[in-house]
């Protein structure tokens, strides 16, 4: 286990001797400790290491990561895991807005809850939470699924595209050209793979899917009044 | 963006430090917004007496017998202390006076002071409440006006980034529109000059064209027509468009309230010592206790106030 004390050596520092580790390491464990709220930590990496924060981060922790694990023992920030590529991120407190956005795969888990414009513009990316998440989530979702065992804010899924959303809970209402959708056999797996992968422990048969009605895809003089 | 923070003191014991922790809150948030920084402190209260914070760009000669001036124009005896700092010698002495005058008589002293020297700017005025506000970096402001050595019940304070009038002292947060009222903000609002037309008509004292301003002087007008704080904040989500994260004070309250689409930034922590506000988490990392405070992101559309008077509450908006 490599130790990094944030306040020490800074954060470019930190972020450079993260970047400098290979795809076949052999230092694959790190912990990095007083991360204060600061931004942009383990921003960028791509390798197969594990990367655990000991408190809580601001903006855009883990963000574009690539292959690795990064653990947040504690909240994290605005766009943390902004354009995951791969990997995971688990975050054991809250997450601030707009987590994940755009991100194009990996998984994301959160313990607690998500705030507004949870998985904004996804376009691949897994997004389990076992909390709720807030208003204007997964809008304009591309692809990949966003789970949540709480209940969702307003407007869930306004605009998407094919992205896939099973909430637990309550919806406070969809957005424009989503719908509850019906749950078959298939989507009981994925979600039950996602919820073992989150280690959550949820019995996939409470959630209910919804997904895009597909009706605002092509332009519509007609559905000018929905955008 | 624009960074802001609060602190409002539960415990007693914490009040020496008020000036001290705010301080620190605000300088970690600079790179929020560098353009100029304000504190406002609810500090000691003299029984029938009234504060009036005042600001000028030529503290030698402007405020040298202002004092004995404002008291004979005024017709009653007028105290001054002038803030100086350290650092008098490489910058200007502090720019502002706090004059104390009786109560009762805050408008009276804005329009003898506005006759003596119309230059003369107010930054504040009540029974508590004393605002500190200029162009520069949040430790520089702070450390003209010896903000860490002041004590109180409450403060806020403002780092600003400005989008929506310009960067002068007039400009800078927080704004007091009312006795011992004061607003910082960060975000925009864009009915503004509309509202600022409104609220003139109805009597409400404007200085600027600033659009927080105009957010200030809705909630006095609101308080002004009967309204608690809560209740003033919860009709701004109704009457003000745009964004606004927005943390206000009294003289026994403290309030918080996001606009519904909450893009601006905010969190909070709660402990059995004070309840704390800033832009990011990074403000509140050193207050006592953080590490076991509850900590919170406040919801959109939601009232959260604190009163000296009353247990804490919040309140969802319908």
């Amino acid at each position: 286990m490599q130790t990094i004390d944030l306040t020490e050596i800074g954060l470019r520092e930190t972020n450079k001797t993260l970047h400098a580790q290979s795809k076949d390491t052999n230092q694959t464990a790190w912990e990095i400790v007083n991360p204060r709220g600061s931004h942009a930590i383990a921003c960028g990496l791509d390798a197969p290491i594990e990367v655990t924060v000991k408190g809580s981060t601001g903006y855009y922790c883990a963000g574009m990561n690539q292959r690795a694990t990064v653990n947040i023992h504690g909240s994290a920030g605005p766009g943390t895991g902004e354009n995951i590529m791969s990997g995971k991120i688990v975050i054991e407190g809250d997450a601030s807005q707009y987590l994940g956005a755009t991100g194009h795969g990996g998984l994301i888990v959160v313990k607690g809850n998500a705030s507004s414009r949870c998985g904004i513009s996804m376009k691949g990316v897994n997004i389990v939470v076992q909390g709720s998440v807030g208003h204007m989530s997964a809008f304009m979702g591309q692809s990949g699924n966003l789970v949540v065992c709480g209940d969702a804010g307003d407007a869930l899924g306004d605009s998407c595209y094919e992205a896939r959303f099973f909430v637990r809970g309550t919806i406070k209402s969809l957005g424009a050209d989503c719908e509850k959708k019906e749950m078959r056999p298939e989507h009981i797996e994925i979600l039950k793979g996602l919820l073992d992968e989150a280690g959550i422990d949820a019995d996939p048969s409470e959630f209910t899917r919804y997904g895009s009605a597909r009706n605002l895809y092509n332009f519509d003089v007609d559905n000018a009044g929905a955008y | 963006m624009c960074g802001i923070v609060g602190l409002f003191l539960k415990d007693s014991a914490l009040e020496p430090q008020l000036g001290e922790l705010l301080t620190a809150m605000l300088i970690t948030m600079t790179d929020r917004g560098p353009d100029s920084a304000g504190i406002a402190i609810y500090g000691d209260e003299t029984p029938g007496q009234m504060k009036l914070t005042v600001q000028s760009d030529t503290p030698e000669t402007t405020f040298a017998g202002l004092d004995a001036a404002l008291g004979k124009a005024m017709g009653t005896s007028v105290a001054m202390s002038v803030k100086s700092t350290h650092a008098v010698l490489t910058i200007p002495a502090g720019t502002h006076a706090v004059l104390t005058i009786p109560a009762g008589t805050l408008a009276s002293a804005r329009a003898a002071l506005a006759e003596i020297n119309p230059d003369i700017r107010v930054m504040s005025g009540g029974e508590t409440l004393e605002i500190y506000k200029e162009v520069g970096l949040p430790k520089d402001v702070a450390a003209r006006f010896d903000i860490a050595k002041m004590s109180g019940t409450h403060g806020i304070g403002h780092t600003r980034m400005a989008t929506e009038s310009a960067v002068t002292t007039m400009g800078a947060h927080p704004f007091n529109t009312g006795d011992d009222q004061c607003l910082v903000h960060n975000g925009s609002l864009s009915n503004h000059n509309s509202l600022r037309r409104k609220l003139r008509r109805e009597g409400i004292h404007i200085e600027t064209e600033n659009d927080t301003e105009v957010g200030a002087a809705y909630l006095t007008w609101q308080m002004q027509n009967g309204a608690t704080l809560g209740e003033a904040l919860q009709s701004s989500l109704d009457d003000l468009d745009g964004f606004f994260t927005f943390v206000v004070g009294t003289k026994d309250g403290f309030g918080v309230v996001r606009d519904p689409i909450a893009c601006k930034p905010a969190v909070m922590a709660e402990t059995d010592q004070y309840v704390a506000f800033g832009s990011e988490y990074r403000a509140l990392v050193d207050l006592p206790g953080i590490e076991n405070a509850r900590v919170w992101e406040p919801e959109p559309a939601t009232v959260y106030f604190w009163s000296h008077d009353k247990a804490p509450t919040s309140k969802k908006a319908a």
